[in-house]
């Protein structure tokens, strides 16, 4: 499984990836219940949890996407822009070209996979750094965007708003207003989606041979390539699957927002990247896991509730304090690598 | 490959693909093929005239001169990232995020607490010399996260990145503020009576310190070694970490000196636009020049020529009218083809295409 690179286990005996996910899940629960204590009664409402399920559901698939690339050693920092590209891509299809929903939905996996496509081949094929081809590939969907349209609109094909305005009710979890009226919590298509998402790569990763491949191509390329693994075929299917991914991901959040924007998503790739990390994804491949970065996004966007609640409203708060949880979990991560450092000696 | 075969009968073939071996080969050929399609497009891009500016002061004018004023930050940043790349393996992506931390610095410093100061508070030099000692702090944090805490450069920067332009924000209590005096907008224009923009002189004494620096010392020698093999150079005698930490400084210096044109071209900031995406074009340079991406040698003048070139293309792409906002696609576009071109698989694949179409033409002369 994804002891594949653990360190020996003689007296360290949890791994890597299971070590990183407790602290995850570990720092969530410590900081929930935090602010459920320090700051009452907003987060005791289930809808507040599912609120941050409702407006992080793209970010959610995107770290996802994020995670698979890392742990097979590579970055893709293009996926906040591919994001805005599907965006006003469907936008566009939806209201000016006369589209449809299936259309529009085709269009936006058929971004990403194109994406993918060549990216995948840049990096595996003809071997050239990851970041400096994906650099190329949020400046080229960057530019996309303004090309396809350059004026932020909203959207009014009536089938996709009454899509996007589906509200999923969970049953037992609402709760009552100040007038005693019952209000049911509620969540996104794009939240099932995401969670479909999830589960399905957290099964890729565990039980098959493509996500094992992935653990150990991250872990040590050559020594994957000496097993008789296609280390190639491997970076390429990550590639491929993390631009997907962003096509899935930008939808998702289009269906959220409703509009299209050049401005969309902007530095969303830098929050997938720091979702990933605070999930216990390593940088360097290997370590990682889907159930972590899960916890990552929704770490990343309680610490965000919890500054803009405690009244820094101050849009450079929310930065800092981003900034210095990253830090904090890549001293952790540095750490890890030190007892790995450790037990190999 | 079949490199080690003796080809001492294709000569010129040999000599070819040892030109096309050469580190300056591609930084040229897209200067080459820029200033080409310039010169069939429109002459005209390379005309210069000297002209008067507002304040009446002899300015020289013209796209070229654009190139050499915008390109000259460009490569005093890629100065820095050479050097950054070459030691740890990995790009400091904060450093758009930093530029805006030095210029906030320099207007506290100026302007202390009023928005629209009538005199500046301190001499430029002091606030300059602030700006730098902010800058390299925050160099050295960067630093230390990568030397000491062995984190990938990327993701250690990227926290600054993530909070640099808030900090700037911060420093200032997201106030702009103005500096009316004319001498503070020497730096980023002209002086009066000299028709060159002043980031041109900057940029060459940059370029002249960072020369001797790499001729007189060992910084070179040292970042080279270290990003090459870090274990071996610590077994002789080179601390690692200390170079590591020492090249981000250095391009904490490199940002605090873009900082202060930026900020005196306009003669205040604003801490969402400024340097926007320019970690993105530094990289670039970097990458243009041919320099390995991944650590080790590195060719100090192809990075400064990479800058140049980053430089020539976005003017060249502004001068036939495209949106500066669709910009980056274009630019996304010759990227990836001399990324591609310059690729060692493709690089191999395109030499035995030669040599075995040098091997055919001899066998039909034999």
């Amino acid at each position: 499984m994804e002891n594949v690179v653990a360190p020996k286990k003689s007296l360290r005996n949890i791994s890597d990836t299971n070590l990183l996910l407790i602290i995850t899940i570990v720092v969530f629960v410590f900081m929930y219940a935090m602010a459920i204590i320090c700051l009452g009664s907003g987060f005791l409402k289930p809808q507040n949890f599912f609120n941050i399920l409702n407006e992080n559901a793209s970010l959610i698939i995107l770290s996802c996407g994020m995670s698979l690339v890392m742990i097979t050693g590579g970055i893709d920092i293009s996926v906040g822009q591919v994001t805005a590209l599907v965006c006003m891509s469907c936008a566009v299809l939806l209201d000016k070209s006369g589209g449809n929903v299936v259309t529009s939905i085709c269009l936006a996996v058929a971004i990403g996979l194109a994406f993918g496509i060549v990216q995948g081949t840049l990096v595996a094929y003809l071997e050239i750094q990851p970041f400096i081809v994906s650099l190329a590939g949020l400046f080229f969907a960057k530019g996309m965007t303004t090309i396809v349209n350059a004026n932020p609109f909203n959207v009014e094909h009536k089938a996709f708003v009454a899509m996007r305005s589906t509200r999923i009710e969970i049953p037992f979890m609402g709760s009552y207003n100040k007038k005693g009226m019952y209000i049911p919590a509620y969540i996104e298509i794009g939240v099932v989606v995401a969670i479909v998402v999830v589960i399905l790569l957290f099964c890729l990763l565990r039980w098959t041979r493509i996500g094992r491949n992935f653990y150990a191509v991250g872990g040590n390329a050559l020594s994957a390539r000496l097993l008789g693994i296609n280390v190639k075929k491997t970076k390429f299917i990550a590639h491929l699957l993390c631009s997907v991914l962003a096509g899935i991901g930008g939808y998702v959040y289009f269906m959220h927002v409703g509009s299209g924007s050049p401005s969309h998503a902007d530095g969303a790739e830098m929050n997938a990247i720091a979702s990933s990390i605070i999930g216990g994804t390593l940088l360097t491949g290997g370590v990682g896991n889907i159930v972590g970065t899960f916890f990552g996004v929704l770490s990343l966007s309680t610490i965000k509730n919890i500054v803009s609640s405690l009244g820094l409203d101050e849009a450079w708060w929310t930065n800092i304090t981003v900034a210095f949880m990253l830090c904090l979990f890549l001293l952790i991560q540095s750490l890890v690598l030190r007892r790995k450092a450790g037990a190999k000696k | 490959m079949t490199s080690s075969r003796p080809l001492s009968k294709k000569p010129f073939v040999q000599k070819l693909i040892a030109v096309t071996r050469m580190q300056l080969f591609i930084p040229v050929m897209a200067l080459l093929l820029l200033v080409i399609f310039n010169l069939i497009a429109d002459p005209s891009f390379f005309a210069i005239k000297l002209g008067y500016n507002s304040a009446n002061q002899p300015v020289l004018s013209g796209y070229l001169i654009t190139i050499l004023d915008y390109g000259s930050e460009l490569a005093i940043l890629a100065i820095g990232m050479t050097l950054v790349t070459s030691a740890s393996g990995g790009q400091d992506i904060s450093v758009g995020a930093s530029i805006a931390i030095a210029g906030s610095v320099i207007l506290k410093v100026l302007c202390g607490n009023e928005s629209r100061p009538d005199h500046m508070k301190a001499p430029i030099i002091v606030a300059f010399l602030v700006a730098c000692l902010v800058a390299m702090l925050f160099g050295a944090f960067n630093g230390s996260l990568v030397a000491f805490f062995k984190i990938q450069p990327m993701v250690a920067t990227l926290i600054l990145f993530t909070a640099g332009r808030s900090i700037a924000a911060w420093i200032n209590n997201n106030e702009l503020p103005i500096i009316a005096e004319p001498e503070f907008s020497y730096f980023g224009t002209f002086i009066p009576g000299i028709p060159i923009p002043t980031p041109v002189f900057i940029a060459a004494a940059c370029m002249l310190i960072i020369f001797l620096a790499l001729k007189f010392t060992n910084l070179g020698l040292y970042s080279q070694a270290v990003g090459i093999n870090p274990h071996s150079s610590r077994l002789n005698g080179i601390n690692p970490a200390v170079v590591k930490l020492i090249t981000y400084m250095i391009l904490g210096l490199c940002v605090a000196v873009v900082g202060l044109i930026k900020v005196s071209r306009i003669s205040t900031i604003n801490y969402s636009v400024v340097a926007k995406d320019i970690e993105m074009d530094a990289i670039l340079a970097v990458a243009l020049g041919g320099n390995s991406l991944g650590g080790g040698k590195f060719s100090m003048p192809a990075s400064i020529m990479g800058a140049y070139i980053i430089q020539f293309l976005t003017t060249t792409l502004y001068k036939f009218n495209v949106d500066s906002t669709a910009l980056p696609a274009y630019k996304a576009v010759v990227v990836i083809i001399l990324v591609v071109l310059s690729a060692p698989v493709v690089r191999e694949k395109i030499n035995q295409l030669k040599k075995s179409s040098s091997k055919k033409s001899v066998k039909e002369a034999a």
